[in-house]
This record gives structure tokens, C-alpha cells and sequence, in this order.
């Protein structure tokens, strides 16, 4: 029952975030907020992303050579300039990963 | 273009996205039973919350036995991203009724976020544009409702599932979707200052040094660009 009332309280949690703005839409922004929403996507997008390359367990750095995300983070940073295609950057960035990983013999098989 | 090619090629354009999520609803689907989640309760997440990263997030502390207040604090503050979001496309949807925009703010993911501000950032004016945010917000519902239920019926046959290493496909999904942003100094020091600032901050509580980060990254973005407004928008 409890996570039930979990749920309930996530649902409206995340709800409210993903309205607050769309519930008001008399509402104007002034030119200042308006340009600075420009920056949205990169600045949180990069703020998940590099701690995850560098971070993987999100706790301890690691800067060698066995860490897979990293290796293959910056090979799929090089796809994504290259070819500017989202599905080759997804689809190769995987194949990548999971090649690393596999020949470092990091895959439970 | 019509509403009916609007709404396809919303499918179409989120069809990489999904690539990119579905290792992570089947992983969900496959560990939110050690959490304490019976089926029905794993599914329901993932139908009403629709969250990836709190859903995540809520099932590894349900697993340590946080409290129903941790739990929904740290889904407000790894969700309050989605209020940059919706701050972001409310010019584009406030001419439309409350019956649009309330399910469009529903689906409104990271991912979906991204294709669709795309979309209305191109000039042309299209006034079906909302139908094109509808059918890339169903994609990736369906898509994430689907493999939660593939993680739950099938999660148990791989073993270790959680040691694969399946959450790279979010980075993969997050650089596919930067890289082509950084087209200006602007933005390329955006993104750097919040990569060092979240380096700095990776340690702060709930997810908090996100926010720190992302608000740094802007503050640059937007100094350099009015720094920069004499020179016009110069390509580097």
C-alpha cells in the first residue's frame, strides 16, 4: 500500500515540475530569461553526462585506461562531430561500449 | 504539414531516442521488484510517474530503506530539470487549450524535450506543431512502458543484468543530442563550465550539483553571448 502512496506522490512531484510552465500561459518572459533558457538543454545534458564518463560508480574517479565509459564516451563524442546523426552516435557509441568492455573482460559472461 | 504527418514524424524523429531508453526500462523492470514493488506497483511507476532517472533513483533507495519523504524530495530535485524544460517551450504551447497541454507536459521527458524544441525551432510555421510533440512524447511513453514490462518478464532470465553496464546508453543518448548544439562559443562554455561545475559539486546530496552546474553553465552561456553580440555569431 505504501508504495502505492510513493507512486501517487512521484506522479504529482514530476507532473508539477513538467507543468509549472505550460500551467501559466499568459505568462511572458522577459528577453534575459529567454536567452538564457537557450543554454538549457547543453548545460544540464553535459551536467549528467561527463560525471558519468568520469564517475561511472558515482562516487570514485576513474582516469585509466580500463574505464569504459570514458574510452567510449569520448569515441561517441567523435561520432556525434563527425556525422552529427543521432542514430549512428547512439547505435555506434553502444557497439563501442560494448566492445570495450568485453575485450577488458568486463561483461558477467 | 498536416496533423497526421506531424504526429508520424514526432514518431520517427524519437525512434533513436528509443534505442537509447530501452535499456534502461528494462533494467528498471527487472530490479524494481528487489525494491519491494510487486508488478502491478512496477508498471504503474512507470505508466504514471514516467520518470527514468527518479524512477531509478526511487527504486535503488527503496532498496536501503529511505522514507517516503527522502523519496519524494530527491524525485523533486532530479526532476526539477523538467521545469528548465517547461520554461523552455511555453511560448510554443501557450496559445493551446489546457487539454494539450497538460498530457503534452506529461510526456515531457529529456529526450522528447530535445526532439521537440528541434522541431519548434525550425521557422517554418506549421500551426500543427503540438501534433508533432504529441506523437514524439507517445513514442517514447509506449517504448518505456513496453520495456518495463519486457524487464519484468524477462529481466530474471539474464543474470546480473544490472552488471552489464546498460546505463552507458544514456551518455550515448545525451551526446547525440549536445554535440550538435555546441555551434557557438556560447555554448561550447556552457558546457564546459557546467561539466567542471558538476565535477566539483558530484558529491553534494540529491543530485543538487546538477542544478549548480546547469545554473553555471547558463550564467557563461548567456555573459559570453552579450559579450559577444558586436561580433555577431561568430562560428568556431
Amino acid at each position: 500500500m505504501d508504495n502505492w502512496i510513493l507512486i501517487f506522490g512521484m506522479l504529482a512531484i514530476t507532473f508539477a515540475t513538467r507543468y509549472s510552465l505550460f500551467a501559466f500561459p499568459d505568462l511572458r518572459f522577459p528577453q534575459a530569461v529567454r536567452q538564457a533558457l537557450h543554454y538549457v538543454p547543453t548545460a544540464v545534458l553535459t551536467a549528467i553526462v561527463v560525471p558519468a564518463m568520469l564517475l561511472p560508480d558515482g562516487r570514485n574517479w576513474a582516469l585509466s585506461w580500463d574505464n569504459a565509459y570514458l574510452l567510449a564516451g569520448l569515441a561517441t563524442i567523435a561520432i556525434a562531430v563527425v556525422t552529427r546523426h543521432l542514430l549512428a552516435t547512439i547505435g555506434g557509441g553502444l557497439l563501442i561500449f560494448f566492445g570495450l568492455r568485453w575485450a577488458l573482460g568486463q561483461l558477467p559472461i | 504539414m498536416s496533423r497526421y504527418q506531424e504526429f508520424f514524424q514526432g514518431l520517427r524523429d524519437m525512434l533513436p531516442m528509443l534505442l537509447g531508453a530501452m535499456p534502461f526500462g528494462i533494467i528498471y523492470g527487472s530490479l524494481a521488484g528487489a525494491a519491494g514493488l510487486d508488478a502491478w506497483q512496477t508498471i504503474g511507476m512507470s505508466v504514471l510517474v514516467f520518470a527514468g532517472s527518479a524512477q531509478f533513483i526511487a527504486v535503488s533507495l527503496l532498496t536501503g530503506g529511505a522514507t517516503l519523504a527522502v523519496l519524494w524530495l530527491t524525485t523533486l530535485v532530479v526532476n526539477l530539470r523538467h521545469a528548465l524544460y517547461s520554461a523552455t517551450l511555453q511560448p510554443f504551447v501557450r496559445h493551446l487549450p489546457k487539454r494539450w497541454r497538460m498530457p503534452l507536459a506529461f510526456w515531457l521527458t529529456d529526450e522528447a524535450f530535445a526532439v521537440v524544441q528541434q522541431r519548434y525551432a525550425r521557422s517554418d510555421d506549421s500551426p500543427n506543431k503540438h501534433w508533432y510533440f504529441l506523437g514524439a512524447g507517445l513514442a517514447m511513453y509506449g517504448n518505456w512502458i513496453g520495456c518495463t514490462l519486457i524487464g519484468l518478464l524477462f529481466g530474471q532470465a539474464v543474470p546480473n543484468l544490472a552488471a552489464w553496464g546498460l546505463d552507458f546508453a544514456m551518455i550515448a543518448t545525451f551526446v547525440g543530442i549536445v554535440v550538435p548544439m555546441l555551434r557557438n562559443r556560447p555554448q561550447i562554455a556552457a558546457a564546459l563550465v557546467a561539466a567542471v561545475t558538476a565535477l566539483i559539486f558530484h558529491d553534494l546530496p540529491y543530485k543538487l550539483g546538477l542544478m549548480a552546474a546547469a545554473f553555471a553553465g547558463i550564467v557563461v552561456g548567456v555573459a559570453l553571448e552579450r559579450y559577444q553580440r558586436p561580433l555577431q555569431e561568430e562560428l568556431c
